[in-house]
């Protein structure tokens, strides 16, 4: 493997509350190379603050701390706002978890992803309207014409993912941090969104950072997985081996998954008293 | 009794007709969810049937009654929606508590302390949360809001968009778990939007599968967890599910 991507040693994100500073995420470390690194974990875990850290963008009054915070050999730390606006987007991007929240409510999809396009290419008007309905197309959208047209009020949830997606992946970053892409999607839909964004790992030799609940998913799709608890990583493994996974919180995340030939009439949910007690 | 009836609906947004010819029936404590393509037009029937698409021919019957086209407070009493975006549907500026009461004092309801309270316990939330705005809570946190605000007034039919989808395994298992519980104890109807089949199997009786804004099958659940339903875009669904979890 190449020089990591991501170095991160010991991140913290806290917040004050009534009750004091909280951190909700405590100590993370990982690396990350050109590769599919999942992320699983409860609601709460701290997985979209992990994500959001790695581009800067909690908000105040949270506070953002680590021992060691790179990318691609930048200081991530010690880089003004200024200068996190140009990694962002064109470097890295982040396909936020709420895609229709983060979309701009004025301006047409069409537009959006235009723009995002130009931050990476300087085109002309018609090369670019050209790019952008081909990667509509690429992520599914029978209609392009119709839908480039439309405000993200009146797009389905999972095409706001896609157009979400399609916006992110545009302009070519080396890191893709992609926050419950798929969730709205139907599994034939997915299957083949996925296969575009694995292109770019492939192809282009991006990272991924792949937050998902879908531990089948995460599991068939990613090189890597770590499981978050609390702020915290717990468990780390190939994908391939979720399956076998051996700390209790994950061993019940699994335990409830529903399955397509259920029969189970309630569902296990967590134990939490099994682990925090260690 | 029918809880809800749907014939031949079509639901258009301006120029654009989204469904075509949408017809089923819905007993009253029945389970039933609609899957299929994104972009099919599931959020819209929802929509329709709520009154926020109010855009269409055909017919709407809740409980007998044949629904107008607009919004309607008799009915918002009986019939409650939980939308598929956790953060649209949620007043950025208003407390939790603020977000659970209201429903309570616009219905003249009483005892609203104990009841935003009983409520946060059944979907799992702690009580640190009832005085947070919606940005200082997680993804997930958020939705077990929406589903608790839809709850509040105690409606007949729940009409649910995607309800776990943003949701983790374990949440998703207790509100999955709560759901079937109310269905039981106080004979709720669902319909249900999801694209999660296992989801399906645990907490459905039926199902219809869309595409392109036409149902192209119903089917037992019972079907579905024996692999058997018929149309080839259900079958692609299946086979998909089947595979992924290996
Ligand atoms: N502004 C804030 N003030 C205080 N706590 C916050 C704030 N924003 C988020 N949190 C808390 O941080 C924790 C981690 O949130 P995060 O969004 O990372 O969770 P997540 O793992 O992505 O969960 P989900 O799967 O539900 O999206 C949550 O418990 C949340 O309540
Ligand atoms: N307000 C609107 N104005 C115009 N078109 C709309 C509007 N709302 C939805 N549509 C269109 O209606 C179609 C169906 O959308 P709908 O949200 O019902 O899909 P869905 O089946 O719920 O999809 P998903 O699974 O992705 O949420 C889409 O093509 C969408 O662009
Ligand atoms: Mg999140
Ligand atoms: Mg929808």
């Amino acid at each position: 493997m190449s020089a990591p991507l991501l170095e991160i040693e010991n991140l913290r994100v806290s917040f004050p509350t009534q009750k004091g500073i909280i951190d909700v995420v405590r100590g993370v470390s990982f690396t990350l190379g050109r590769e599919r690194l999942g992320i699983v974990g409860e609601s709460g875990s701290g997985k979209s603050m992990t994500g959001r850290a790695i581009l800067k963008l909690i908000r105040a009054p949270g506070t953002i701390r680590a021992d060691t915070f790179r990318f691609d050999g930048i200081d991530l730390l010690k880089q003004t706002e200024k200068a996190m606006r140009r990694i962002r987007g064109a470097r890295i991007s982040m396909v936020m978890q709420d895609p229709k929240f983060s979309l701009n409510p004025v301006m047409t999809v069409g537009e959006q992803i235009a723009e995002a396009l130009q931050t990476h290419q300087r085109l002309s008007r018609r090369e670019t309207q050209k790019r952008v309905l081909t990667m509509l197309e690429a992520v599914r959208i029978d209609d392009p014409e119709r839908v480039a047209g439309l405000y993200p009020h009146e797009i389905s949830g999972g095409m706001g993912q896609r157009v979400m997606i399609a916006m992110m992946l545009i302009p070519e970053p080396d890191l893709l941090i992609a926050d419950e892409p798929t969730s709205a999607l139907d599994v034939s839909v997915q299957a083949q969104v996925l296969d575009i964004i694995d292109e770019q790992v492939r192809r282009k030799g991006m990272g991924l950072i792949f937050i998902s609940h879908d531990l089948n998913l995460v599991s068939s799709y990613c090189d890597r997985i770590l499981v978050m608890n609390t702020g915290e990583i717990v468990e780390e493994c190939q994908a391939g081996e979720l399956r076998n996974a051996v700390h209790p919180y994950t061993r019940g995340l699994i335990a409830a998954i529903p399955r397509l030939d259920e029969t189970r009439d309630e569902l296990p949910v967590l134990d939490r008293s099994a682990w925090v007690a260690k | 009794m029918t809880a809800l009836s749907l014939k031949h609906l079509d639901i258009s947004y301006g120029e654009t007709q989204i469904t075509h010819g949408i017809s089923l029936d819905i007993a009253e404590g029945e389970s039933f969810a609609l899957v299929g393509e994104s972009g099919s037009g599931k959020s819209t029937v929802l929509k329709a049937v709520a009154g926020l698409a109010p855009q269409w021919t055909g017919s709407i019957t809740v409980f007998g009654q044949p629904r107008s086209h607009g919004i309607d407070q008799h009915f918002a009493r009986h019939c409650q929606m939980v939308f598929q975006d956790p953060y649209g549907s949620l007043h950025p500026r208003k407390t939790i508590d603020a977000i659970l009461s209201e429903p309570l004092a616009i219905h003249g309801i009483g005892n609203q302390n104990s009841r935003v309270e009983d409520m946060l316990v059944a979907v799992g939330l702690d009580r640190k949360f009832r005085f947070r705005y919606p940005h200082q809570l997680s993804g997930g946190q958020r939705q077990r809001v929406a589903i608790a605000r839809a709850l509040m007034l105690e409606p007949k039919l729940l009409l649910l968009d995607e309800p776990t989808s943003a949701l983790d395994v374990s949440v998703q298992a207790e509100i999955l778990n709560l759901l079937k519980r109310l269905r039981r104890q106080q004979n709720l109807t669902f319909l249900m939007v999801t694209h999660n089949l296992p989801v399906v199997s645990f907490l459905c009786d039926r199902l219809a599968v869309m595409r392109h804004g036409r149902i192209v099958e119903i089917a037992d659940v019972a079907d579905l967890k024996r692999g058997a339903l018929q149309e080839p875009y259900s079958r692609e669904l299946m086979d998909i599910s089947v595979a992924h979890a290996g």
